[in-house]
């Protein structure tokens, strides 16, 4: 578990055809994913990004997340030394098909989003009866 | 005619990523300290001081450490993971924890009695004031 701690953000790559238009950067967010008993976590990192600044749509069965930074800089202040880059994140996701589209939670704490896809309940096993003709 | 205004600071990040991207190509032993956690920005205003940013999404406040010592600014702290996950059941893990350390050099002295440190939405700024004896001083030119 305890291996390196890395930083490096990796840029969203611009589709053709497809290009952004808000003049900002765009990155792609770190995510985990895990799952409990009865769904699946997608654990996204957002640094940045406030409750009111995420957007999460899910069109057919894929899950978007979109996050807006507005962190202002620093006035007055100039940078003399950078290690990351601010922008916004966006990330898409493919659901599996046992997810219950309409019980998808979302939370975000300290940057930190947690998205919450439970699982529908079992579709019934229906049994075939085989007869002998 | 259209003008668009200059925009320095993103002509100081392209600056910032051109030197990265040869850093990175660098054999791994050389690469610098960007691949420590967490990634810091340093913001400096020569009267006023330092900011040191940072962005720690998911590290709880309380477990980040900021010590100042001289010119040094050490920050330091452990990242948990979610107390609900267990490992057996990762279907993807890009996030890291563990404990992290950096220290920073300083450009100068700091008054340690007045740094602040806040964190909102997963990041960390840290406002170190220069400290009074070493602010530079304006010297006025008489005519004699």
């Amino acid at each position: 578990m305890n291996k390196e701690l890395q930083t490096q953000k990796q840029e969203v790559e611009t589709t053709e055809g497809a290009e952004r238009t808000r003049a900002a950067r765009c990155y792609v967010p770190k995510v985990d994913i895990y799952s409990l008993d009865d769904g699946i976590v997608i654990l996204a990192e957002l640094p940045g990004v406030g409750e009111n600044d995420v957007d999460i749509t899910l069109e057919k069965r894929v899950l978007t997340i979109n996050g807006f930074v507005s962190t202002a800089e620093p006035e007055g202040y100039e940078l003399t030394y950078g290690e990351y880059g601010v922008g916004d994140f966006q990330r898409s996701f493919t659901l599996p098909d046992d997810i219950d589209q309409d019980k998808i939670e979302a939370s975000i704490s300290d940057g930190l989003l947690r998205v919450f896809l439970q699982k529908a309940p079992e579709a019934q096993a229906k049994k075939i009866a085989v007869v002998s003709g | 005619m259209f003008r668009q205004a200059f925009n320095w600071n993103e002509l100081e990040r392209l600056r910032h990523d051109v030197d990265r991207l040869f850093e990175s190509s660098l054999p791994r032993v050389y690469r610098p300290r960007s691949r420590t956690f967490p990634a810091i920005n340093v913001w400096i205003n020569e009267v006023e001081g330092v900011i040191v940013t940072a962005e720690l999404p998911g590290v709880l406040v309380d477990s980040i450490d900021i010590s100042v010592t001289g010119d040094t600014l050490e920050i330091s702290g452990t990242r948990q993971p979610m107390e609900e996950a267990s490992k057996e059941k990762y279907h993807r893990q890009e996030r890291s924890y563990g404990d992290f350390k950096r220290s920073v050099q300083l450009p100068y002295a700091v008054n340690t009695e007045a740094v602040q440190a806040a964190a909102e939405k997963g990041v960390l700024r840290i406002t170190l004031p220069r400290a009074e004896a070493e602010k530079p001083k304006q010297i006025a030119v008489r005519a004699g």
